[in-house]
C-alpha cells in the first residue's frame, strides 16, 4: 500500500514535468533553441492566474484563460524582442540571452508582486480516496494527467496533420530551405512561442494547484527538472516529453522513498547519464546522424 | 535597421530596470541630512545593512534593511548625541555577492556593519570583516560558524545550536512518549544546524526520533514520499527546522493526505500566518519557537508593527525585528563605550567588542539581551502554539 502511495506521488510529481516538458520540448523541436525563460513564463502565469483568483475574484476557469492570453503575448514579445534579432547568431548567444530573458522576468515578477511567498487557491482541491482512505489521489494531479494527455494529442495531430504544423516541421528541418518554399519562418516561430507560452500558462496554474507555493522563482526549478525530463524522453519528441516527465516523478519518489531522501537528486541524474548513454537521443528521440 | 532599434529599446529596458533597482536600495540613505541638523557637533556614524534585497531569500534582507531603517529614524528624530546614517547593500543571499557589497560599503565608508542577514554569505564576510577589524553585528545570521573564532561578531537572534536543543528539551518536557519524525533542508547550514542539535540532545533527553528525511533547495516542491514514510513510522510530532515557504507546502501536502501530527517548526516558521492567500486554518495548533511575536501587546512592538505598516505595507516578521534591535544594540554599546563619529571603523571595533560582554539590552526579540565574549546572545526562545490565527503561549 505504501509503494502505491509513493508511486502515486511520483505520478502526481511527474504530470507537473511533463506539462512543463511539453512546451520545452515543442520549442525546441522546431525553433532549435533552449528557451529557458519558459519556467518563468509558467511562473507568471501561475501570479497571473493569482491575482485574477485572488484579487478580481474571477472564477478559475476564466483566470486559467486569462493567464493563457497574457503568457501567449508575453512569450511573442519575448521571441520577437529577445530572440528573433538573435536569429541568425551563435546558438550560443541565443542560449545567454534565454537565460537573460529567465531573471529579467525573476526580477520582474519580484518588483511587481514583491518576495513573500504566496499561496495559491486551488483551482481544483480535494482528493479521490481508495480502500477507505488508505490511498489518496488528489484531483489536481489526475486533472494535470489527464490535460498532459489531451496537450500531448492535440500537440501531435496540430504538429502532423494541418499545414501550419507541417509549416513548422519545415523550419525545423531547414530553416532556409523554408523561407526558399514561402514559408514565412518568423510567423511560424512566433506562433510556436504564442502556443509553448500558452502550454506555459497551463503548467503554471496546474504546477500551483498540485505544490501551491508561488514565488518569483517558483518555475525555476521544476522548469529545470522538466528540461531533464525532456532530454530524458528525447528532446524534440512530445511522446518523449511526457514519458520522460512520468519516469522522472515516479524515479524521484521511489528513490527518495526508498534509497536515501538526500540522494534522490543524484539518482534520478544518474539515471539520466545511463540512458544517454545507450540511447544518446533520450528514450523516444531519433538520433539524426550529421552528414559531413 | 528596425532590428537594431528593438535591440537598443530592450537594452535600454533593462538599464533602466537596473538603476531602478538600484534607487530603491540606496534610499535608505537618502533622506539623512533632514534630522542632523539640530546640532553641528553631532555627526552620523556610518552603519550599513547586508542581505538579500532581489531573489528568492528577498523577504529577508529586505525585512532587514526596512527594520534597521526604522530604528535608525527613530533614533535621529529623538536627537540624541549618537546618530546613524545608514546604506543597504543587496547581496542576492549569494557569499561572494556578498563581500564584493561589504567592500562596496567599506569604501563608502561604513562604521560598523549589520547584517548579513543569511547564514551562508555572513559565513563569508565575518571572514573579511575578522581581518578589517570592522564590527560586525548580524541580525539573523544563526550558525555558530558565524562567530566562532571571531571577536568582533556578534548576533542578535540565538544560534542554532540553540534553537535545536530548545526545542528538544522543550518537546521532552512538555510532550512525553512524542515519536518525532524530522523533516530537514540538508544543503542549507540553518535547518542542518538546527537538525543536529535537535537530535543529538534529543538522544540526551530521551526523546525518540523514529525517522528523519531530508530534501534540497532543489527537491522543495513534493514532501508527501517524507510524509508517507513519516506517517508509516508511526510519528506524532514532526520537526521542520527551515523556513515557513517550504512548511506551507507540508502542511498543505499533509493536510491532503489526511495526515495530523503536532508540527514543530523553529523561526523560520515565522511569517507562515501572513503568507498571501495561505489557509491559516492549516497552521491551527502548530507549534514554533520565536523571539518575536507581530501580535504582541506590549507598547514597543506595537508602535514598531504599526510604523511598519504604514512604511513597507507588510507586517514586519523576526528579521524585521532583529535589525531593528541591532540598531539599538549598536547604539547602547556606542553609549557605553563613547566613541564618536570621527573615528575609524577599527578604532570603533576595538572599544565595541571591550563593551558588548558588559551590556544589557531590551529589545523587541527579548528583554535582558546579553552576549558572551564568543558573540552568541543569551535570550530565551519562547515557544507558542498557533489558535485560531495569532500566537499564543500554550
Amino acid at each position: 500500500m505504501e509503494f502505491l502511495s509513493y508511486l502515486i506521488s511520483g505520478v502526481s510529481l511527474g504530470s507537473v514535468y511533463a506539462i512543463i516538458a511539453l512546451g520545452y520540448t515543442m520549442v525546441y523541436g522546431i525553433a532549435k533553441m533552449l528557451n529557458f525563460a519558459h519556467g518563468d513564463v509558467i511562473m507568471v502565469g501561475g501570479y497571473i492566474s493569482f491575482c485574477a483568483i485572488s484579487y478580481l475574484g474571477l472564477p478559475s476557469i476564466v483566470a486559467v484563460l486569462l493567464a493563457m492570453l497574457v503568457c501567449t503575448v508575453l512569450g511573442v514579445v519575448i521571441e520577437g524582442l529577445a530572440y528573433r534579432p538573435l536569429r541568425s547568431a551563435p546558438s550560443l548567444a541565443v542560449l545567454i540571452t534565454a537565460i537573460g530573458v529567465s531573471y529579467l522576468l525573476q526580477n520582474a515578477a519580484l518588483l511587481l508582486w514583491g518576495a513573500g511567498g504566496k499561496s495559491y487557491p486551488s483551482v481544483v482541491s480535494g482528493a479521490l480516496q481508495l480502500f477507505g482512505g488508505q490511498l489518496s489521489i488528489s484531483y489536481a494531479s489526475i486533472l494535470t494527467v489527464a490535460v498532459c494527455l489531451v496537450i500531448m494529442a492535440a500537440l501531435s495531430a496540430f504538429i502532423s496533420g494541418s499545414k501550419l504544423g507541417k509549416a513548422m516541421r519545415a523550419c525545423s528541418e531547414d530553416k532556409g530551405a523554408a523561407q526558399l518554399m514561402g514559408i514565412n519562418v518568423n510567423a511560424t516561430i512566433s506562433l510556436t512561442f504564442a502556443i509553448g507560452s500558452a502550454l506555459a500558462a497551463v503548467a503554471g496554474v496546474l504546477l500551483c494547484s498540485s505544490y501551491p507555493t508561488l514565488m518569483p522563482t517558483t518555475g525555476s526549478m521544476p522548469g529545470i527538472k522538466a528540461f531533464t525530463a525532456a532530454v530524458f524522453g528525447g528532446i524534440g519528441s512530445i511522446p518523449g516529453a511526457f514519458l520522460g516527465g512520468l519516469l522522472l516523478g515516479i524515479i524521484e519518489a521511489l528513490a527518495k522513498a526508498y534509497i536515501s531522501t538526500s540522494l534522490a537528486n543524484s539518482i534520478v541524474f544518474a539515471v539520466l547519464i545511463v540512458v544517454l548513454l545507450v540511447r544518446p537521443a533520450g528514450l523516444l528521440g531519433k538520433y539524426v546522424p550529421e552528414k559531413v | 535597421m528596425k532590428k537594431k532599434k528593438f535591440f537598443a529599446l530592450v537594452t535600454a529596458m533593462a538599464m533602466v530596470l537596473g538603476l531602478a533597482a538600484c534607487g530603491s536600495s540606496d534610499t535608505p540613505a537618502a533622506d539623512e541630512g533632514g534630522t542632523s541638523d539640530e546640532s553641528s557637533t553631532v555627526t552620523a556614524f556610518k552603519i550599513g545593512t547586508l542581505g538579500p534585497l532581489t531573489g528568492g531569500t528577498a523577504i529577508y534582507g529586505q525585512a532587514v534593511a526596512n527594520g534597521a531603517k526604522i530604528a535608525v529614524d527613530e533614533i535621529n528624530a529623538a536627537g540624541g548625541d549618537i546618530q546613524f546614517e545608514i546604506q543597504s547593500e543587496d547581496d542576492t543571499n549569494d557569499p561572494e555577492a556578498s563581500v564584493n557589497a561589504y567592500n562596496t560599503l567599506m569604501d563608502d565608508g561604513m562604521q560598523m556593519l549589520v547584517g548579513p542577514t543569511t547564514t551562508g554569505p555572513a559565513q563569508a564576510v565575518s571572514a573579511v570583516a575578522y581581518t578589517d577589524r570592522t564590527f560586525m553585528l548580524t541580525p539573523s545570521a544563526s550558525s555558530t560558524d558565524v562567530i566562532d573564532g571571531k571577536d568582533n561578531v556578534f548576533q542578535v537572534c540565538f544560534t542554532d545550536p540553540n534553537q535545536g536543543t530548545a526545542a528538544a528539551d522543550y518537546m521532552a518536557e512538555n510532550m512525553a512518549g512524542a515519536k518525532v519524525a524530522v523533516i530537514y533542508q540538508n544543503d542549507s547550514a540553518y535547518s542542518q544546524g538546527i537538525r543536529d542539535t535537535f537530535v543529538a540532545e534529543a538522544g540526551v533527553q530521551g526523546l525518540e526520533v523514529v525517522w528523519e528525511g531530508t530534501f534540497t533547495k532543489d527537491t522543495a516542491t513534493d514532501f508527501s514520499v517524507q510524509l508517507t514514510a513519516a506517517q508509516a513510522a508511526g510519528a506524532d510530532t514532526l520537526f521542520l527546522p527551515f523556513y515557513y515557504q517550504e512548511a506551507s507546502l507540508v502542511l498543505n501536502q499533509a493536510d491532503a493526505m489526511g495526515y495530523a501530527p503536532t508540527f514543530f517548526g523553529v523561526d523560520g516558521m515565522d511569517g507562515i500566518l501572513t503568507m498571501e492567500g495561505f489557509d491559516t486554518s492549516l497552521a491551527e495548533g502548530v507549534m514554533l519557537l520565536t523571539p518575536f511575536s507581530a501580535d504582541a501587546e506590549d507598547e514597543r512592538t506595537q508602535t514598531f508593527v504599526q510604523t511598519y505598516q504604514d512604511q513597507f505595507g507588510e507586517i514586519p516578521n523576526q528579521f524585521a525585528a532583529d535589525a531593528y534591535d541591532a540598531v539599538y544594540i549598536l547604539k547602547a554599546a556606542l553609549e557605553a563605550s563613547g566613541c564618536t563619529a570621527d573615528m575609524s571603523a577599527a578604532e570603533i571595533c576595538e572599544k565595541l567588542v571591550e563593551v558588548m560582554p558588559t551590556l544589557s539590552v531590551d529589545g523587541l526579540t527579548g528583554s535582558g539581551m546579553t552576549w558572551d565574549a564568543s558573540g552568541a546572545v543569551s535570550k530565551a526562545p519562547m515557544a507558542v502554539v498557533i489558535e485560531n490565527g495569532v500566537y499564543v503561549l500554550p
